[in-house]
């Protein structure tokens, strides 16, 4: 027995889960995507990856280091939240995306958009989104420079630039699902990314209420909109960059409301924006803005939910 | 019977195998023992004995005229060496120390209670309320149905479970009594489906008895807590600030049961109780112990700690209290006493909350505990308040779960803890 007792308050055991498990675990459920991207589009996606990843974890330690003065600080990095960052920009980027555009893009949502508000759990808004805003606004030919998926037999050839299913590429829904169609690295396979979201769901990482909030909002928003064509729905839930947002995404932890009622609001909310701007804006695309926009009621949307406590009245 | 699910809850690792296959032993009466003067719930008690004094096992040595109360019995014969504030000291004459006595009498609902009030009984799971105030009903309301809880969900413990294996006709008999003292028509006494031989060895002596049901209730904790043992054998949730009593329910603890058995038709009042002495001890098991023998004396009787112990906790390791120092007694609420080595109960810097949510899933109470530490640590108490801080029972789920090891449950009980302060100045 040692010689002095720890007087720890209870809990004396704790459970399984660190911050870094939870990130881990992400980064093994963006696999699926991850691989189905270096297929479609050859050694310039994984080459994106590996920048992309690399540079936030470079900016975020050296960003550590000197807070910190010192370079053991850097190993704050380990939490693994700066490579689920720097993966996630590159699977919103396209294939032709300069790597020096992964670079910025990693700076801005390491230091803007997660470091400028204090760090992992402070930031309002989802850093790899942010990110995405930021470099489409400034280079907007490079973030729509598309590009169609390659074949097995000519896997090392160039890129040759096509159009994306929402850009009015002609697709078949099975292709779009298999994620042989042009579009963001992470985007196209809608089978990879479910693989990856159910880990998530299985691993408890994510509530359902935010992918089938999300994903369900659209799906009946696009059948009434589309004179109740069931094609449109399944189109809509497949092309563009909406089934990826609704599982990575708008399931960040940080960003997203703790309420159980709140997130399911946050998903409604999240599949509303997204389809108005699709049908009734000029982009084609509005994933990225829904999400940062319902990001920002994150708090009001948790003020609003309190849940009805166990034997008691509802909210606070 | 309806099996409802109460919200939330955890499935931590159990480690009851190491002592749920050892029956109970009988440690002799140690060399001294120190009761302590609140050992309950409620007003703590003025010694009725002085230094000197001679005092038989059994014998009434402190009480006190507030209700929600329940008097100190010496657990050993011998002669009392000193009287704090805190605690009472005896040395124990171990040959005169074993307790013989005869079935109690009584005529109403009100002198049963009596009895087990004098007989020193309280809520032997943890919760240490005084048993006899349970059963009272107030004026206007009435008792339907006496909840006997077998849960036993804290990790570690086995002692319900030894209990409702090896005393289980008196539990059962115990459960009677309770029945008749608080004029509850009937009885349904709740076991983890963890316990299988505990369910059928109680439910064939039920058979008996059609009053007294046996019900298996899922494995999660914490299914024994009394809130969310009713919901889930009632569907009935107790209303926040409110008792089971609201709903015409008492829960009660199987070694309850089994202590008002004792007292009543034995006439042993409460001197012992079983406490689980697991973890990293040389001789894990169920020990049967005099009341204010100190938890060093328990050790020794375990064969010692292992050489790497950090932490010996009172308790179940959800809910229990680190000890610093192993002179002191078991209580009437000590249900185990563990023993963590340095790997098994880590400490770890606290990290920024990441708004996981897995607080609010894990929340049996259905509360926000991201916010209350939150709240707590910001020092908004009415903030807290308003978010319900008062209906939070302290099971530890969310400290369990929480992946930036935010001790949250220390965060809510200072909040607690100064709101109750401000409120008495």
């Amino acid at each position: 027995m040692s010689d002095k007792l720890l007087t720890g308050h209870a809990p004396h055991i704790l459970g399984g889960k660190s911050v870094s498990s939870i990130m881990w675990d992400v980064i093994i459920a963006l696999i699926p995507v991850s691989l189905v991207s270096i297929y479609y589009f050859g050694l310039k996606a994984l080459i994106l990856i590996l920048v992309s990843m690399a540079s936030a974890m470079i900016i975020e330690g050296a960003f550590f280091a000197i807070r910190g003065k010192g370079i053991k600080h850097g190993l704050g990095i380990r939490d693994g939240s700066a490579a689920v960052t720097g993966l996630l920009i590159a699977l919103i980027l396209p294939p032709t995306a300069p790597l020096w555009l992964a670079v910025i893009a990693s700076a801005v949502a390491i230091l803007l958009a997660k470091q400028a508000y204090g760090g992992i759990g402070n930031n309002i808004f989802n850093p790899a989104l942010v990110a995405r805003a930021f470099v489409f606004m400034a280079w907007p030919s490079l973030m729509t420079a598309w590009s169609n998926p390659l074949t097995i037999s000519n896997w090392l050839a160039d890129l040759t630039s096509g159009a994306t299913p929402l850009g009015g590429a002609e697709h078949s829904l099975f292709e779009m699902f298999l994620g042989n169609t042009g579009g963001s690295l992470g985007e196209t396979s809608a089978l990879a990314i479910i693989v990856g979201g159910l880990y998530l769901l299985l691993k408890g990482h994510i509530d359902w209420r935010i992918p089938v909030g999300y994903l369900g909002t659209a799906a009946v928003f696009a059948f009434f909109t589309s004179k109740f064509s069931f094609y449109d729905v399944a189109f809509n839930l497949l092309a563009g960059g909406m089934l990826f947002a609704a599982v990575f995404m708008a399931t960040d932890m940080v960003t997203s409301p703790t309420t159980k009622t709140g997130r399911l609001i946050f998903g409604i909310g999240c599949g509303l924006i997204t389809m108005f701007v699709r049908k009734y804006a000029s982009a084609p695309e509005g994933v990225t803005y829904a999400i940062l926009f319902m990001n920002a009621l994150v708090p009001i949307i948790e003020r609003y939910t309190v849940p009805k406590t166990f034997g008691g009245v509802k909210g606070a | 019977m309806i099996m409802k699910r109460f919200p939330g809850g955890i499935h931590p690792k159990y480690n009851k195998e190491l002592t749920a296959d050892k029956p109970i032993i009988e440690m002799p009466p140690p060399k001294k023992v120190r009761l302590l003067l609140r050992q309950h719930l409620g007003a703590p008690c003025t010694p009725l004995v002085a230094a000197g004094d001679k005092v038989t096992v059994g014998q009434k040595i402190a009480d006190t005229d507030a209700f929600v109360a329940a008097p100190v019995i010496a657990s050993v014969s011998g002669e009392v060496t000193a009287v704090d504030s805190e605690g009472i000291d005896i040395a124990c004459d171990s040959t005169n120390s074993d307790f013989k006595g005869q079935k109690q009498q009584y005529s109403s609902p009100e002198q049963l209670r009596q009895l087990i009030r004098e007989a020193g009984i309280v809520g032997m799971g943890g919760a240490t309320f005084p048993t006899h105030v349970k059963l009272t009903p107030p004026e206007g309301k009435s008792i339907s149905t006496l909840i006997i809880n077998g849960a036993e969900c804290e990790p570690f413990l086995t002692t319900d479970h030894r209990l409702m294996l090896e005393q289980g006709e008196e539990v059962v008999q115990g459960t009677k009594l309770l029945m008749e003292a608080c004029g509850a028509s009937n009885a349904v006494i709740g076991i983890e489906e963890n316990k299988p031989d505990a369910i059928k060895h109680l439910t064939d002596i039920c058979q008996e008895h059609d009053n007294i049901s046996v019900v298996a209730v899922p494995v999660r904790y914490p299914q024994g807590g009394e809130r969310q043992l009713i919901k889930t054998l009632t569907g009935k949730e107790v209303p926040v600030g409110g008792l089971p009593l609201d709903l015409g329910f008492v829960v009660s603890n199987v070694a309850t049961a089994a202590a008002v058995h004792h007292a009543v038709n034995l006439g042993r009042p409460l001197i012992d109780r079983v406490v689980t002495v697991s973890g990293a001890v040389a001789k894990p098991g169920n020990v049967r112990v005099r009341l204010g023998t100190s938890i060093a004396d328990l050790i020794d009787f375990c064969g010692g700690l292992d050489p790497d112990v950090v932490k010996v906790v009172c308790g179940g390791p959800m809910m229990g209290q680190a000890v610093d120092d192993l002179n002191s007694p078991v209580t009437k609420g000590t249900s185990g006493v563990l023993a963590f080595t340095a790997g098994e109960v880590r400490e770890y810097e606290e990290r920024t909350c990441i708004s996981c949510a897995s607080c609010v899933d894990a929340c049996p109470q259905k509360l926000l505990p991201n916010y209350l530490a939150l709240y707590s640590k910001k020092g908004k108490l009415d903030l807290a308040e308003q978010y319900h801080l008062f209906n939070c029972i302290e099971c530890g789920c969310c400290s369990y779960v929480c992946p930036s090891r935010i001790p949250i449950v220390k965060y809510i009980k200072t909040a607690k803890d100064r709101i109750q302060r401000r409120r008495r100045k």
